[in-house]
């Protein structure tokens, strides 16, 4: 039974995820937060990865880095294996994939001055020159915006969360990694400070050419920043297509669900007429077979028994379905 | 019209200016532990009297020029007595802690951190060893060691290790899955770096705030030990044996127990508003609108 | 003409003392809402928008000192004493927030959170009580209601504990329904879901709903006027298809214009508001959005925009307003 994605597809992936499960035990029970994903990135380019909350998204961006070490699968990185990876290795390897987080308050120690913070990585690095941990600093600091004079000396309490998230950024940014993983990095801000926060991290990852995995729940803010998008559920990927052509054409029900439910800003558009039903299942007992079953009407018997596969149905696009919508 | 405005941000939300004066309690606690520790210092030179010349002529005098504070029941001066005092509370009531914060916080901190078996470990000893009743500890190791405040001070050490490690792990378990914490562990920082850099800055204000706690317990389980007859050996005057001793003069010279009473109950309450104000104020949240 | 308002907010403004100095939370708010109505408020965080429903519902924190009048169903909410004012709250006027599980009692069943609301307010005997709980919940969606009376919040799920709050809002039948930030904390498919009840439930009650968001779309589709606030005012207020498509202040252009659209290309750059939200604890001189707007004169800095009309119920506080036709032009 053929798991993944076709190898054709995606030459020299700089990320590729393989048969990944991982679960944790919560009060005795297990939580089935990621079972059997496989996706590639390709260098340079943005997947996004979207789903709501319980579907394992942030869990996987962890286990890619190994935060969360997985029950099983691969994550290759350029060619190396981190689930195989320990230690000071693993450690080295971290400083080419970074991670972004949701709140930008939390992310960062709020004893600890901002330049402080911010060189942090270098020092770890094993950067010993003060001076030129300063220069690097200052010079990153400039690039997501902010004044390097005004901001080293302070402490994360006296900023707001749009530049607290600048200054993760920046964090992020200073050892030059190649591989960034933005865990639902705008959620937490206002709308308009959102926008600000997107088109910084566009012209970060143009200035320093980075590949990016964003992950996130809204919808139009992944479709806005992704050349593809990876849709998740309950632990599995739905479909996987060209952001453009997936948003267009969904082929997964879920997906077609997600999209119709986003509350449109244009009072002509009315509200969607087909409430989905019920809630998500609890990860701890997913549902057999097709995880999606249970609020999805085109459900029958296969649905039940049989796990679908990602098989492709429009070129680039993949979709986990027994009855997708076309194709 | 679309421009890519990623937005120089300059402007900066400044920090509260500490309007909040320390408030006048504040003052007069810290005032106090001041008078208290340097009187306790300077006690020998300052004053006249020794503490254990008994004058059997003079017990029980009212206070009067020659002896500020009255004499006891043996004629020795009060005030001499209360300032040698002083050294024992203060001495044990700081350095226990010390051994409670500094042994107690750094296994709170590892075994909120690494988790697992050697948490389980931390936890059961500690368990085991609050569940001792401290008292009969404490006869034990002054029956075979001999009662001084070296020992005092080890046996009161020890007891308090289990509620540091306690306060550490604490701290440690809330903030270790805190985000910051996370992205340290992201950027390939090492265990024992995480540990200094990130989580004891921030766990060390609970800590230092329950170690000021300490203090004042301290002070008041060494006077208990002393009253009891299981402290300091006479004729070492504490305040706790000041007390104990005072109680057969009650009806005589209430004032035998009242000064060294007073004189404890004002020094526990100093440390423990001044432990209170510094930590309130020292939490960087707290200036945050 | 138009009913007579059933809510009328008239100047309210909420001041709070800080260490920084006064802080002006809410700025001479006039509002006013039909029964039936639907009010959208929309702001960003600081915009003062929950001081707003705190002030109607006179929940405001002990030292917050409220200027203004708020006439409720003819009454004033501002002089009203302790006890009416109570038994008004839950009952004619109800709230929901955005977490339900801290607006929910976390050691008391469903079952007695809403037994208690209805014997407290329609004083129903406990069997009544029981047998309505039921039904609401069953009107609220949630599937197998006799056994959720017995379960704790934290045994359901977000949508289901912001359904069961929803139910306890409207078990006495309210006038006026408060929703603040209801589907913040919920998932797209949630929130979708949550928003249809609360419409269909209003439909049923020809009830009035206040719905406070930061999400344009969430009011776009589902309101008959929204409020646009700004660091405490009021900056523009319209019938909602009149707001999106003919706005006036430049603040809701930009607002609109930063979220990203569902049917945009990607990598279209988002034309951001430079900037933040202002520090409710430094008033500036001037329109408070001026440091940020892409329009902004001179005038724009020395003074503040009163509310002034661009049509029947379109007001808006602007110098320079956008779409400006030649009258409307200050």
């Amino acid at each position: 039974m053929m798991h993944g994605l076709p190898e054709t597809r995606l030459r020299d992936p700089l990320l590729k995820v393989e048969n990944l499960v991982v679960e944790y035990s919560v009060g005795g029970r297990t939580v089935h937060a990621v079972s059997d994903v496989s996706l590639q990135v390709a260098r340079g380019e943005t997947l996004g990865l979207v789903g709501e909350s319980g579907c394992g998204k942030s869990t996987l961006g962890r286990a890619v880095l190994q935060l969360r070490r997985p029950v099983s699968g691969q994550v290759v990185f350029d060619g190396h294996d981190l689930v195989a990876m320990k230690g000071d290795t693993l450690r080295r390897m971290r400083r080419r994939v970074q991670l972004i987080f949701q709140d930008p308050i939390a992310s960062l120690n709020p004893r600890r001055r901002i330049g402080d913070i911010v060189a942090e990585p270098l020092v770890i690095a094993g950067v010993t020159d003060r001076a030129e941990r300063e220069k690097r600093v200052r010079e990153v600091l400039g690039a997501v915006g902010l004044d390097p004079g005004l901001v080293m000396g302070r402490l994360p309490h006296e900023f707001s969360g749009g530049q607290c998230q600048r200054i993760c950024i920046a964090r992020a940014l200073i050892l030059n990694p190649e591989f960034i993983i933005c865990d639902e990095p705008v959620s937490a801000l206002d709308v308009s400070i959102r926008a600000q926060i997107l088109n910084l991290l566009e012209e970060m990852k143009a200035r320093y050419g980075l590949t990016l995995l964003f992950i996130a729940h809204d919808l139009a803010v992944v479709k806005a920043v992704s050349d593809r998008v990876a849709v998740m559920y309950l632990g599995r990927l739905c479909e996987v297509g060209p952001s453009e052509q997936l948003f267009a054409r969904p082929a997964h029900p879920y997906t077609a669900l997600l999209i119709e439910a986003i509350p449109q800003p244009d009072p002509d558009v009315r509200p969607p007429q087909s409430v989905p039903i019920g809630e998500p299942p609890s990860p701890i007992s997913p549902p057999s077979g097709c995880r999606f079953r249970t609020r999805c009407p085109k459900a029958d018997q296969r649905c039940v028994d049989e796990v679908p596969e990602l098989v492709p149905i429009a070129p680039d696009q993949l979709v986990a379905c027994h009855h997708p919508n076309f194709g | 019209m679309a421009v890519l405005d990623i937005g120089i941000d300059t402007a900066i939300v400044s920090p509260v200016r500490r309007t909040r004066r320390l408030g006048i309690l504040f003052w007069l606690a810290a005032g106090w532990i001041a008078f208290i520790v340097l009187a306790a210092i300077f006690a020998g030179v300052l004053l006249a009297h020794s503490p254990t010349d008994m004058d059997m002529l003079e017990r029980r005098a009212v206070p009067s020029l020659v002896h500020w504070l009255g004499t006891d029941a043996l004629g020795r001066d009060e005030l001499a007595r209360l300032l040698h005092g002083a050294r024992i509370s203060l001495i044990v009531g700081l350095c226990a802690p010390v051994i409670g914060i500094t042994i107690g916080g750094a296994l709170g901190i590892l075994a909120g951190y690494f988790r697992g078996r050697f948490e389980t470990i931390v936890v059961g000893s500690m368990d085991v060893l609050l569940a001792f009743p401290p008292l009969v500890f404490a006869l034990a190791v002054t029956a075979y060691l001999g009662q001084s405040v070296f020992n005092l001070t080890c046996i009161l050490g020890v007891l308090g290790i289990p509620a540091f490690m306690r306060v550490a792990r604490a701290a440690t378990l809330s903030l270790a899955e805190r985000e910051f914490v996370v992205a340290a562990r992201a950027l390939g920082a090492s265990h024992a770096r995480i540990l200094l850099h990130e989580l004891l800055p921030n766990v060390f204000l609970p800590l230092l705030a329950f170690f000021l706690l300490g203090v004042a317990v301290t002070i008041v389980v060494e006077g208990a030990l002393s009253f009891l007859g299981l402290g300091v050996p006479p004729p070492a005057p504490s305040w706790g044996s000041m007390i104990g001793e005072g109680r057969e003069s009650l009806e005589i010279a209430p004032r035998l127990a009242f000064i060294p009473a007073v004189t404890m109950f004002l020094t526990v309450l100093s440390f423990n508003l001044v432990g209170d104000t510094l930590r309130a104020l020292t939490d960087p949240r707290q200036g945050a609108l | 003409m138009k009913a007579p308002a059933l809510l009328s907010v008239e100047g309210v403004s909420v001041d709070l003392p800080t260490p920084r100095g006064n802080l002006r939370a809410v700025d001479q708010v006039d509002l006013k809402i039909a029964p039936g109505q639907t009010l959208g408020i929309v702001g960003e965080s600081g915009c003062g928008k929950t001081m707003l429903s705190r002030a109607i519902l006179q929940l405001l924190p002990k030292k917050a000192k409220l200027s203004g009048r708020v006439m409720f169903d003819g009454q004033d909410l501002t002089r009203l004493a302790a006890e009416p004012l109570r038994k008004l709250r839950g009952r004619a006027l109800a709230v929901v927030f955005q977490d339900p599980m801290t607006s929910l009692n976390p050691v008391l069943t469903i079952g007695s959170q809403l037994i208690e609301t209805l014997q407290e307010h329609l004083e129903f005997d406990a069997s009544t009580a029981r047998r309505r709980s039921v039904e609401l919940l069953a009107a609220v969606g949630i599937p197998a209601p006799e056994q959720r009376l017995s379960q704790y919040p934290h045994q359901l799920s977000g949508g289901m504990r912001q359904r069961v709050a929803i139910a306890i809002a409207l078990s006495c039948e309210p006038k006026l329904l408060i929703a603040d930030e209801p589907t913040t904390a919920l998932d797209v498919t949630i929130q979708a879901q949550i928003l249809d009840l609360l419409a269909r439930e209003q439909r049923r009650r020809h009830m009035a709903m206040i719905i406070i968001t930061h999400d344009l779309g969430v009011v776009a589709g589902r309101t008959d006027e929204v409020a646009v606030m700004y660091a405490g005012r009021v900056v523009e207020r319209a019938p909602t298809p009149v707001l999106f498509k003919k706005m006036r202040m430049p603040y809701t252009e930009a607002l609109l214009a930063a979220i990203p659209k569902i049917d945009a290309a990607p990598h279209t750059p988002l034309p951001a508001i430079s900037g933040r939200p202002p520090d409710p604890t430094r008033p500036i001189q001037g329109c408070s959005f001026s440091p940020r707007c892409r329009y902004a004169m001179s005038d724009c800095h020395q003074q503040k925009p009163a509310l002034v009309e661009a049509g029947p119920d379109h007001q808006y506080a602007c110098f320079h307003p956008i779409h400006a036709t030649a009258e409307a032009c200050a």
